[in-house]
């Protein structure tokens, strides 16, 4: 068929689309297993190219930040000057009690949480689409990240990997309505799932009526699914209802400011008790 | 060429896309690809929005962490839906434009999430109102883009003539 002939009927090329996307989709969420060949392909050749562009963005800022922003640098030097000094005496304060604290802890006989290895990875680009919150690492499988390795920040979670390539890696982050991370309330010790909400919340489900939950809590991750390594910060209660069953009903505001997220760490080490990655498409 | 004019339009839109909301926190929510797929349709017919709309919600779909081709059957739709409006209706004033990006962007967004809730992927409490305000967004921003296409040319044209000549 002639391509002028393709142009006079648009209703035969709508139909052998979506028949094809029909197709497209119903295998996908029959198997539910592995990653397609060309959703790996186009994103790591994607990926390129937003290194590409990230890096001219950056070198862009550079020059900008290099050259133009250097006025009344002195006056900033000073202040900085007497706020290193300032940090210098808040440093000896924070080692007397690091001590005091590493003393008492010993005293109790706590077992030392053993050491994390991770590495630090920047932030390339935001996801393709507003319906998923993902957002692309310069980091991949030739720095040693593989799928379902936790992503903290300075501030808590931010996510999981669900797509590495060569050089580069899709981050699901934990307010995506996809994501969930085992959880639990830091004062009561109530166990719980923390989902996704849409928008910049979180969602913490399965939490019994009777639990003691009241806003202000701190959420961390409780370790039971095996990408989140225990003990990290999700988030604090904002509010607790009581839900139409047995749970409560809790949003959680996430500690981690996901709009301003430009560097984060990779936990290459399993938690204890990985073992496979969930399916595709699957909260873990 | 103009096979390659709507390829390259698809990739700036995708580039757009992957760049500007993570500098710009207000731009997160707006989809410049299906912008560009509306403004495809509305130009060049439904076949071509078909085409537009299946290559832009394949590669988006790709670049997603959802199901491949359900981003890329909405597009698809949205993109035959639009072109047949172009061709049907004159929609070449700011007014019916904003109506076409209004609606293609509510009929994306059912197609999307109607596939989503039916297949038992993905639960969405009350999108409506995140909804609304994406298809808002992807209007102005598209009825802003088609104006100042049209603007362009004839912009540049008057400058040429205007120019002195050089001896």
């Amino acid at each position: 068929m002639a391509l002028a002939d393709i142009k006079q009927r648009p209703g035969t090329v709508l139909g052998v689309a979506v028949v094809l996307h029909l197709v497209l989709i119903s295998v996908q969420v029959n198997t539910a297993t592995g990653i397609p060949i060309f959703r790996a392909l186009t994103f790591g050749t994607f990926s390129e190219v937003q290194r590409m562009i990230t890096g001219a963005v950056t070198g862009v800022e550079e020059l900008w930040s290099g050259y133009f922003a250097l006025r009344g640098v002195n006056d900033e030097n000073a202040a900085l000057r007497q706020q290193l000094q300032d940090l210098q005496i808040k440093l000896q304060e924070e080692r007397a009690l690091a001590q005091r604290t590493e003393d008492l802890r010993q005293l109790l006989e706590l077992r030392q949480r053993a050491e994390l290895e991770t590495t630090a990875a920047e932030i390339i680009a935001a996801g393709a689409s507003p319906e998923f919150r993902t957002v692309t690492i310069d980091k991949g499988t030739g720095d040693r990240v593989d799928a379902d390795m936790a992503v903290l920040s300075p501030s808590g979670v931010v996510g999981r990997v669900i797509l590495p390539s060569a050089r580069a890696s899709k981050v699901q982050l934990l307010i995506d309505r996809n994501a969930a991370a085992g959880a639990i309330i830091e004062r009561s010790r109530a166990q719980g799932v923390v989902v996704g909400a849409g928008g910049e919340t979180l969602r913490m489900d399965y939490v019994p009526g009777t639990a003691d939950v009241k806003a202000g809590d701190l959420v961390v991750t409780s370790g039971i699914d095996g990408i989140y390594p225990k003990g990290f910060v999700i988030g604090t209660v904002e509010t607790v209802e009581r839900g139409p069953g047995s749970y409560h009903e809790i949003r959680v505001s996430p500690a981690v400011d996901f709009s301003r997220l430009e560097e984060v760490l990779v936990v290459l080490t399993p938690p204890p008790g990985h073992d496979t990655a969930p399916a595709k498409g699957e909260r873990p | 060429m103009k096979l390659a004019a709507s390829l390259a339009t698809i990739a700036g839109a995708l580039a757009l896309q992957t760049t500007l909301t993570a500098y710009v926190r207000e731009t997160s929510s707006l989809d410049f690809v299906l912008i560009v797929v509306v403004y495809l349709s509305l130009t060049s017919g439904p076949t071509t929005g078909v085409l537009a709309g299946t290559a832009a919600g394949l590669i988006q779909d790709a670049l997603s962490s959802g199901v491949m081709g359900i981003g890329a059957l909405a597009k698809t739709i949205v993109g035959f839906a639009a072109g047949r409006v172009g061709t049907q209706f004159i929609v070449t004033a700011p007014l019916p434009r904003f109506v076409v990006f209004i609606g293609a962007s509510l009929l994306h967004a059912a197609i999307f999430i109607g596939l989503y809730v039916l297949l038992g992927l993905r639960q969405f409490s009350n999108p409506w109102p995140a909804v609304a305000g994406q298809a808002v967004g992807n209007a102005v921003v598209g009825v802003v883009g088609f104006q100042v296409l049209e603007w362009l040319p004839g912009f540049l044209q008057r400058r040429r003539m205007g120019r002195p000549i050089r001896r």
